[in-house]
């Protein structure tokens, strides 16, 4: 695997880190500390993030509900999260915590924020039964 | 017209103004809250990204779920919140008498109050004020309008994004936009380094691949109708555009992330000193204003990169309303300045009296590594691997410091290590 430059994160000393997997081992240069080498052996091994983003909401009092993953997901997932959120909507009311897709690259989606009913045209003042 | 009678009136729904409603209420003192919008949380409730509440929750909070929990804690503490209250003025009767003019649904509210806590945020700088010309066509944002209308209101502003400035309502935004489909060509930055918390530069432009252009300013927009392209140009050491330099990025929205400004409007009219360096009120260590029984917090007071602080100062300007209620004023004190010293941009509070512990909150001028943050009338150091414009210096002034200590003023100092 080649040379990999990453910035640390973990203080604000922000180390510019050059790191490598080599024959099954990590080399680091760069790092200020033990805690730069752990996390270029995260990044490099088995990055994960947080995906936030936002689900279309029928008969809510605001179009749109904010929602983030469970737990972090590896990284190359990331786009895999938002593309099964693209065509996703949810009925109002929207609880927070609520969760609105599951199992998606090992997690589940759920509210951030409440979004209450608003009765109307195509919309009871209750959620229909599915 | 009604007339409504509290100890303490809040003016702005935020993190500082939720937290020194609350605090107020449960130090015993009737407090009410004032907040413009049809409901409270401020800024956080449009923020979907974690990072919010390590230090008051012990949680990694969304914005969103930061707001709900300070949301819930101003409603136990039996604080009173008016809604799509806008104040219109506020009149300072006598020290300890204020009255707040508020615009609310139900007619003008005539708020009388003894000490009156301003919490009213920060705006964001605009394309107007950062030196950029050209053409006004539609395809403008500042970075906080990109966000409410992207994640409170589901609306993509644009799909060739061009974000000038790094501050980190921006480079959360460049992320966003990369997730939702749209294409971010150049986060610009004037600055030699980046005006936002390193994690976010990692975070919301390495991770997908966004370049971040330092020394760099964009000096026009043009578009007709709508935003075509911006130009863009390197700069010197005096930050002015050098010639020749220039190239054409196409886009067709262009989002300013130039940092923010505290809305201190209404303290300037009451008669509150403005320190030029955080654009926000001069203050004592319980965040009073010149003006007896003012007090600030939060973004009104100084520009925060983390909620926390903002909650915090909400708290102590709370516990200082309720010094100055109890007592019908702040007890006399012997104020000594807090001067900003070598690489300090700026520091708050103004001024400390020594009789109990105080927090500063400062930012230095430019990056530095291995340095000591120090206040050498005190004898308080502190070891920093690095500083950085964008994350602030928080450092406790603890009330023993002060014990046996014959002092005209304080330095806060950031020096190199020997």
């Amino acid at each position: 695997m080649s040379e990999v430059e990453l910035v640390c994160i973990v203080c604000p000393a922000s180390c510019t880190l050059k790191a490598r997997l080599a024959g099954g081992g990590l080399e680091v240069e760069g790092a200020g500390c033990a805690r730069g080498v752990e996390y270029a052996r995260r990044e490099l091994t088995n990055p994960v993030r947080h995906v936030m983003t936002v689900v279309k909401v029928r008969c809510g009092d605001l179009p749109v509900v904010s929602a983030i993953t469970s737990k972090p997901v590896p990284k190359s997932c990331v786009f895999e999260v938002v593309k099964a959120t693209a065509n996703l909507e949810v009925e109002a009311p929207v609880e927070l915590g609520q969760v609105l897709l599951e199992n998606v690259c090992g997690a589940s989606l759920v509210a951030t924020r409440r979004v209450r009913r608003v009765s109307g045209a195509g919309c009871p003042a209750s959620p229909a039964s599915p | 017209m009604i007339e409504r009678s509290f100890d303490v009136a809040v003016i702005g729904g935020g993190p500082a103004g939720m937290a020194a409603a609350a605090k107020a209420a449960e130090l015993g003192l009737s407090a009410v809250l004032i907040e413009s919008r049809d409901l409270l949380g401020g800024v956080p409730l449009q923020c979907i990204h974690p990072g919010f509440g390590l230090h008051v929750f012990g949680e990694d909070l969304t914005g969103t779920q930061f707001a709900y929990r300070l949301i819930e804690r101003v409603e136990r503490s039996g604080a009173e919140v008016m809604l799509r209250a806008h104040v219109h003025s506020v009149e300072v009767e006598a020290h300890d008498e204020k009255v707040v003019n508020v615009v609310a649904p139900g007619g003008v509210v005539r708020v009388r109050c003894r000490a009156l806590i301003y919490a009213a945020g920060a705006r964001e700088r605009t394309i107007f004020e950062i030196g950029v010309v050209g053409d006004r066509p539609a395809g403008i944002f500042t970075a906080g309008e990109a966000q409410l209308l992207m994640d409170l209101y589901g609306v993509l502003p644009g799909r060739e994004v061009v974000i000038v400035g790094s501050g980190d309502v921006g480079l959360i935004m460049a992320r966003r936009f990369a997730l939702e489909g749209a294409r971010v060509k150049a986060v610009v930055e004037i600055m030699p380094w980046p005006g936002g918390l390193m994690r976010n530069v990692v975070q919301c432009l390495h991770d997908f691949g966004i370049p971040l252009l330092l020394s760099h300013a964009v000096v026009r927009v043009a578009g007709r109708g709508r935003v075509e392209r911006v130009v863009v140009a390197r700069v010197g050491e005096d930050l002015r555009p050098l010639p020749g330099t220039e190239f054409e990025i196409p886009c067709d929205t262009v989002v300013v992330a130039a940092g923010l400004r505290p809305n201190a409007d209404l303290l300037e009219r009451m008669g509150a000193a403005i320190d030029p360096a955080t654009g926000g009120p001069v203050v004592n260590e319980l965040l009073e204003t010149t003006v007896p029984g003012v007090f600030a917090a939060g973004n009104a007071l100084v520009v925060n990169d983390l909620v926390d602080y903002a909650v915090e100062q909400g708290e102590r300007a709370a516990e200082g309303a309720k010094l100055f209620v109890e007592g019908g004023g702040l007890p006399a004190a012997d104020w000594k300045p807090v001067a900003r010293g070598r690489n300090v941009r700026l520091a708050v509070p103004h001024y400390v009296s020594g009789e109990r512990g105080a927090v500063v909150y400062a930012r230095v001028e430019r990056p530095e590594r291995n340095v000591l943050i120090r206040v050498p009338e005190l004898g308080l150091r502190r070891f920093a691997v690095a500083v950085r414009p964008a994350e602030m210096v928080r450092l406790e002034l603890p009330r023993s410091a002060f014990e046996g200590v014959e002092l005209e003023r304080l330095t806060l100092e950031v020096v190199p290590r020997e």
